[in-house]
């Protein structure tokens, strides 16, 4: 942000000296508050973590610089190996049902109803807060007494251990927080087709493109930009998961570890275990491993270049 | 999904708030899990008061799940309440890391009577020579039994028996009480073991490294013991066979039918399950009383522990107030945990017949209470008065991470994913380990 504020103004020559000085300033005050907050609440723990990352400290005695050791306990636990997997396995699921469902949902905004109301209901979920969404689910779900397996076992079939069987838990809570997730993901979607220009519907409308065609030739690749953006945001957000596993499984990322994502294990590592220079070094690592996902992801779909221009 | 964090961060901040003081009165905080004990020691905190008027006494409430979270986060923003209920397998972290006050100065110099507290309470919260706590109380365990549906089963749990290899008349009783949704008894022929309604059962499986409400009973009184030397021994004996029978004996019931299979185990507890009667029976600790006897929805009485080889052996465990090693009113705060630790507080938690004070007289008001209530719960001292009855809880370090390793041996254990023996020898190299790392 700063860079490409600041520069045009320093670049340019020909204005006055103190003209240029006094824009500069101007752009510091109204940043300043984002730089303040990017600084105090990013910049600083970052860097902190990036120095507790190289020592072993339990919170409570004074922080011990053992270099690399936390990164190469890291590479032989096998705790950590098996939370990336099932975050992988999470991320994967739920970016896929949630980018997949809010395509559809945004889709049929778009073309079959611009209703305000159905607009709002769509992100009723996602206004419950997490924990909420957590708990009402785990009741739901309960194995022997929540109201879904009440149901199963009504019409005649085995009750279901969805967050209790290591199979069932990842996806159910995948699909509970896909429940909670979709209609933002579709009203983002939908904002960003609202963008694609009617004449170009009509036009193709007008050439016998039918509503599928429609989708796959026209809303699809002119909606890019905004689909890399919000297949970028789902991933991070995915990663993030945390309060659905905390509330709903027990013990907190059970059944035998079918549940313990990454942002989980490096919890417990930290306020479980007091383990807080391991667990920084997995919070390091995993901010590695973000970005460069993201990196691939914005390369891969050209996100900073739309169609349209 | 970042709002978990931030509604963490947020109770470590509302937790930080502090102490405001005017000058030559003290207000203390004491942090306390138990919601149900609350009235009780506010009770205690009234009467200290009184007799100390510059003193008054701030509860803060945190249920167990968050207690300990929040402790921690309040002890690294050095804010931690100056007076904190302290559990002995929580302890020696507080301690390794200096953030609980040595009391046995004090105790000296004040001449607390340490015999006055049921043997063997006080001794576990000494370490090197410190002492970091005054008994508070104790609990034993015993077997909760629906009323009805035992009636109607016919069955007598008064004096049951339990081994390894048939289960005794504990297993059968458990079998008798499983009704599947025809109607058969566990122990008919053409019991459906895939359409239970009611479970002979309802364990507490998912029970870290204690088993102190399920497995670790039954463990004990088969012949196993928990570690070399308690408190702070530093070699474990997960591996014992004993102990490997006794987890071998809950998979077969769950492979019989009269457990649920863990995978489709209610995560509301067993409480709720046996309260909505869907489960016989359980086994639970006597800080349960009042919420059991208490229930409306169905009728439940106690009955002792299954007699094993050993005989009965139920987990004794207790807890007591410690001093935050932060706290700016360290004189303040030793006054109010001797007051705590006296028989003018504990007689008033009697009063209250939530749990058992740590004082043996206290303890013999708190028995009369509940009996004055209609509560038969003489079992629970029984038991913890039975020479032999009861075991301590081991105590050591790493307990955080042995909890983590063990409690997942045990859940592959349930699930049939390993079998008892090599779970638990796995578990314990991994357990034990620890101790080497230092």
């Amino acid at each position: 942000m700063t860079s490409t504020l600041v520069r045009p103004a320093s670049v340019k020559h020909a204005a006055p000296r103190t003209r240029k000085r006094g824009d500069g300033r101007l752009a510091l005050v109204f940043l300043a508050p984002v730089l303040i907050g990017f600084g105090v609440f990013y910049l600083y723990p970052a860097v902190r973590g990036a120095w507790f990352s190289m020592t072993d400290w339990n919170m409570l005695s004074e922080p011990e610089f053992v270099g690399l050791d936390n990164y190469e306990r890291l590479v032989a636990d096998p705790l950590f190996w098996n939370a990336m997997k099932v975050t992988g396995f999470y991320v994967v699921m739920t970016v896929a049902v949630q980018v997949g469902l809010g395509l559809l949902l945004a889709a049929l905004l778009h073309r079959l109803t611009r209703s305000l109301v159905v607009r709002t209901l769509l992100v009723v979920p996602w206004l419950v807060p997490g924990v909420t969404t957590a708990l009402l689910w785990m009741w739901l779900l309960d194995a022997n007494l929540g109201f879904v397996n009440h149901l199963l076992v009504g019409v005649g079939l085995q009750n279901q251990g969805f967050l209790t069987s290591p199979d069932l838990a990842l996806p159910s809570i995948s699909l509970i927080n896909s429940w909670s997730g979709t209609g933002y993901t579709a009203l983002l979607l939908y904002a960003g087709m609202l963008l694609i220009p009617k004449q170009i519907y009509e036009a193709s409308a007008i050439d016998g493109a039918g509503e599928l065609r429609l989708f796959f030739k026209v809303t699809l690749p002119l909606l890019r930009p905004i689909l890399a953006f919000v297949l970028v945001i789902s991933l991070i957000s995915a990663v993030q998961l945390f309060d659905t596993v905390a509330v709903a499984t027990k013990p907190g990322g059970g059944p035998v570890n079918a549940t313990r994502v990454i942002y989980f294990y490096i919890y417990q590592r930290a306020f479980t275990n007091f383990q807080m220079g391991y667990a920084s070094a997995m919070a390091l690592t995993l901010v590695l491993v973000l970005g460069v996902l993201t990196f691939v992801q914005l390369r891969l779909l050209r996100a900073s270049t739309s169609d349209l221009s | 999904m970042k709002r978990g964090i931030l509604v963490l961060a947020l109770l470590a901040a509302a937790g930080c708030g502090g102490a405001q003081q005017t000058p030559g009165k003290v207000t203390l905080t004491y942090g306390l899990w138990d919601d149900i004990q609350q009235p009780a020691y506010q009770q205690c905190a009234d009467a200290f008061t009184k007799a100390n008027p510059d003193i008054t006494i701030k509860i803060t409430q945190n249920a167990w799940d968050q207690y300990w979270q929040n402790l921690t986060t309040q002890m690294v923003a050095g804010g931690a309440p100056d007076v904190i209920t302290m559990q002995a397998s929580y302890y020696p972290q507080f301690v390794k890391n200096g953030q609980l006050l040595d009391i046995q100065p004090m105790v000296e110099a004040d001449k607390v009577d340490l015999a006055q507290y049921r043997p063997g309470l006080a001794e576990s919260w000494v370490k090197d020579g410190g002492r970091y706590g005054l008994p508070k109380d104790w609990d034993t365990m015993a077997v909760i039994y629906n009323t009805d549906l035992v009636k109607k089963a016919g069955v007598d749990l008064s004096d049951l028996t339990w081994n390894p290899t048939d289960g005794g008349t504990y297993e059968k009783a458990i079998a008798r009480l499983t009704i599947d949704k025809n109607g058969k008894r566990g122990d008919e022929p053409g019991f459906d073991k895939t359409k239970v309604a009611v479970y002979g059962m309802v364990p507490e499986l998912n029970d870290g490294s204690l088993g102190q409400n399920s497995w670790g009973n039954l463990a004990v009184s088969n012949g196993f013991s928990f570690i070399d030397k308690n408190p702070f021994g530093t070699k474990y004996f997960y591996d014992n066979p004993k102990l490997a029978e006794a987890a071998a004996w809950y998979r077969r019931l769950i492979e019989k039918g009269y457990i649920a299979p863990y995978d489709k185990t209610s995560t509301l507890g067993t409480d709720a399950v046996l309260a909505a009667g869907k489960g016989a029976l359980g086994v639970t600790g006597s800080w349960m009383i009042t919420t059991y006897l208490g229930a409306k929805e169905q009728k439940f009485a106690f009955a002792p522990l299954p007699k094993g080889p050993l005989g009965r052996k139920s987990a004794f465990n207790g807890l007591a107030d410690s001093i935050y090693s932060g706290t700016k009113h360290k004189d303040a705060a030793w006054k109010w945990v001797k007051f705590l630790g006296s028989t003018a507080c504990q007689d008033l938690v009697a009063k209250a017949a939530v749990v058992f004070p740590a004082i043996t007289s206290s303890s013999e008001k708190a028995l009369q209470a509940h009996e004055a209530a209609g509560r038969d719960v003489k079992l629970f001292v029984d038991q913890a008065n039975d020479k032999d009855g009861t075991f301590l809880l081991p105590v050591s370090d790493h307990a955080d991470e042995i909890n983590e390793i063990v409690g997942t041996a045990m859940e592959q254990v349930w699930l049939g994913e390993k079998d008892a023996p090599s779970a638990l020898t796995a578990a314990n190299t991994q357990v034990n380990a620890l101790f080497e790392r230092g």
